[in-house]
């Protein structure tokens, strides 16, 4: 069995309390709505592109611990990369919740590895992962709102 | 709290139910979850099943499973009489005056659709109006929004107050010449207020217009006579009853259920069938095509049985006590808000709290073996009302115990902790 200590770790709470990257951004280029019904968890994702770059990222909205923790890391994470490496981390982080077998090695995740614990509990998986699917649709160019239902 | 506080509100309970008796008749009731004893708080979404239930759908399915009507062997003889039998008990507990207005569906939900197809489609028109009031759930809300897209009839919602009660004195204004028909819960099982169902219906008859009672989260809780409320419609959902999954009714005013076109084609439904023309059969039959959940009818009379021999009055009183306990522990935890303080409210204790989420908390108590529900809960109008995205819900059946409720408390208390 799963402690709760694992889920709830100190980084998490940090990112929930005091979250980065937490602010609406006036002269985004683009952003995008995700929501989830199941728990009415809504935010908002803010985008500033440098040519295939990713110069700046925020989020805004509401949610519980586990989905405002994984905004705030994911978009420190997003921070500088290419378009191309941000769909790299976003697969790998997708798989490290949702593959059949645990990530081999957790380390490789840096700090998101503190989320890993989330895939025990398959009815917060969607918490995590909203932020992210999000994240993926805005790259991809999508304009309708995401959900996860 | 202190435990005497709670062996106090165990020993003001139990002067009206054996608690721990009753507990012994729920087998799921003795299970651990992550290695704790559960206490189930989740009553609002379903109820637990006693024994004798189990034990009716086992006998029904080991020794006489049939298919019911018609059949002239002995196993069809003794499923029909039993189903049927279930169907009168259904009726006396009610009140319901005859058995043929019991109509079998598998839900609330269903019974719902049931009436706005078969009553409202070919019947109302532009310029009829629906009323239903801000407390509702889904399942009280989109059938109506969809009868209305077909016969362009409108959708009038009754405002609530503050303290989550209906505000009648707006309602008033809504129900007019122009109303068909005005649906309500008897209990909100986002809130848990008890409406004044009696009140509203005497206001829809003023201007000649039917009722319907959405009694899901009320028959566990409180004895139900259809007839001295005097509402045309009343359903109710066999789970949240003790009983099985997919079994609920339909109780009608018979002369219009007589009036109603069949819902659903198919057998059993039909007297005589040939290519020209269809004869249908009579109440409740007409709305029961297809083979019907014959167990789930069964061990629905099965709940009743228990919930009578327990006794809804000494139900009441224990869950009343309950509730008060929890209602006065939850207000001494700082950073605590109830959602929901009607002065009559069934055992639903809804709030959230300050920096936790309310899936977190749910989280975090079921670890302890808590089980309460988290989220809208199916009540989105009512979340957009208090402007919050959705709250925990702890609610409460005549099983429960105040040593339960502090479990609760502590588990929040927890919580706190970890996100501070």
């Amino acid at each position: 069995m799963m402690d709760l200590k694992d889920l709830y770790q100190e980084v998490i709470v940090d990112h929930n309390r005091s979250p980065r990257n937490f602010r609406a951004m006036a002269d985004a280029t683009r952003s995008l709505e995700g929501f989830n019904p199941l728990c009415g968890d809504r935010l908002t994702l803010y985008v500033k592109m440098d040519g295939e770059r990713v110069s700046d990222i925020s989020f805004s909205g509401s949610g519980c611990a586990i989905s405002t923790a994984s905004a705030s890391l994911m978009t420190d994470a997003m921070k500088g990369k290419s378009r191309e490496e941000a769909e790299k981390i976003f697969k790998s982080f997708h798989g490290m919740l949702t593959d059949s077998a645990p990530p081999a090695d957790p380390a490789a995740f840096g700090k998101l590895a503190v989320l890993a614990g989330v895939r025990e509990y398959p009815s917060r998986i969607k918490c995590a992962t909203l932020c992210w699917h999000t994240l993926h649709a805005l790259i991809d160019g999508a304009n309708a709102p995401v959900s996860t239902e | 709290m202190s435990r005497s506080q709670a062996a106090k509100a165990d020993a003001r309970t139990g002067a009206a139910l054996d608690v721990e008796r009753i507990r012994a008749d729920f087998p799921v009731l003795s299970r651990r979850v992550h290695g704790q004893p559960l206490a189930y708080l989740d009553n609002a979404a379903t109820s637990q099943k006693p024994q004798s239930v189990i034990a009716t759908l086992d006998r029904y399915y080991s020794e006489y499973n049939a298919n019911i009507h018609r059949g002239v062997h002995t196993l069809s003889e003794e499923a029909t009489a039993a189903f049927e039998d279930a169907r009168r008990r259904i009726a006396a507990f009610i009140n319901a005056g005859d058995a043929k207005q019991i109509i079998f569906v598998r839900g609330t939900t269903e019974a719902i659709n049931l009436v706005a197809q078969s009553w409202g489609r070919g019947r109302l028109r532009q310029g009829d109006e629906i009323v239903i009031t801000g407390l509702e759930h889904h399942s009280n809300i989109v059938p109506w929004q969809m009868l209305c897209e077909q016969t362009g009839a409108k959708l009038r919602v009754m405002p609530i107050t503050d303290a989550g009660e209906i505000d009648l004195d707006a309602g008033r204004k809504l129900i007019g010449p122009a109303t068909r028909l005005v649906a309500v819960s008897h209990i909100s099982n986002a809130l848990g207020t008890i409406n004044p169902v009696a009140e509203i219906v005497r206001l829809a008859k003023e201007h000649g217009a039917l009722t319907l009672v959405d009694g899901a989260q009320a028959v566990p809780h409180l004895a139900v006579d259809v007839q001295a409320l005097g509402c045309d419609f009343y359903a109710f959902s066999g789970h949240k009853l003790f009983g099985p999954t997919g079994i609920g009714v339909l109780y009608g005013r018979a002369a219009l259920l007589e009036q109603m076109p069949p819902w659903q084609g198919g057998g059993d439904m039909i007297k005589v069938v040939s290519f020209e023309r269809t004869v249908y059969n009579d109440l409740p039959y007409k709305f029961e095509a297809g083979t019907p959940h014959i167990a789930g009818g069964i061990g629905l009379g099965a709940a009743i049985d228990y919930v009578q021999q327990t006794g809804l009055d000494a139900i009441a009183r224990h869950e009343q006590a309950l509730l008060e306990y929890a209602t006065a522990a939850a207000l001494r935890i700082p950073g605590l808000r109830l959602i929901g303080t009607a002065r009559h409210k069934a055992s639903i204790l809804s709030f959230v709290m300050d920096g936790i989420h309310p899936h977190d908390l749910g989280t975090i108590l079921d670890h302890q073996g808590v089980a309460i529900r988290t989220g809208h809960h199916c009540a989105m109008p009512i979340m957009e009302r208090f402007r919050i995205p959705a709250t925990a819900r702890a609610s409460f059946a005549f099983y429960n115990t105040a040593a339960e409720v502090d479990r609760l408390m502590a588990g929040i208390t927890a919580a706190q902790k970890v996100f501070t």
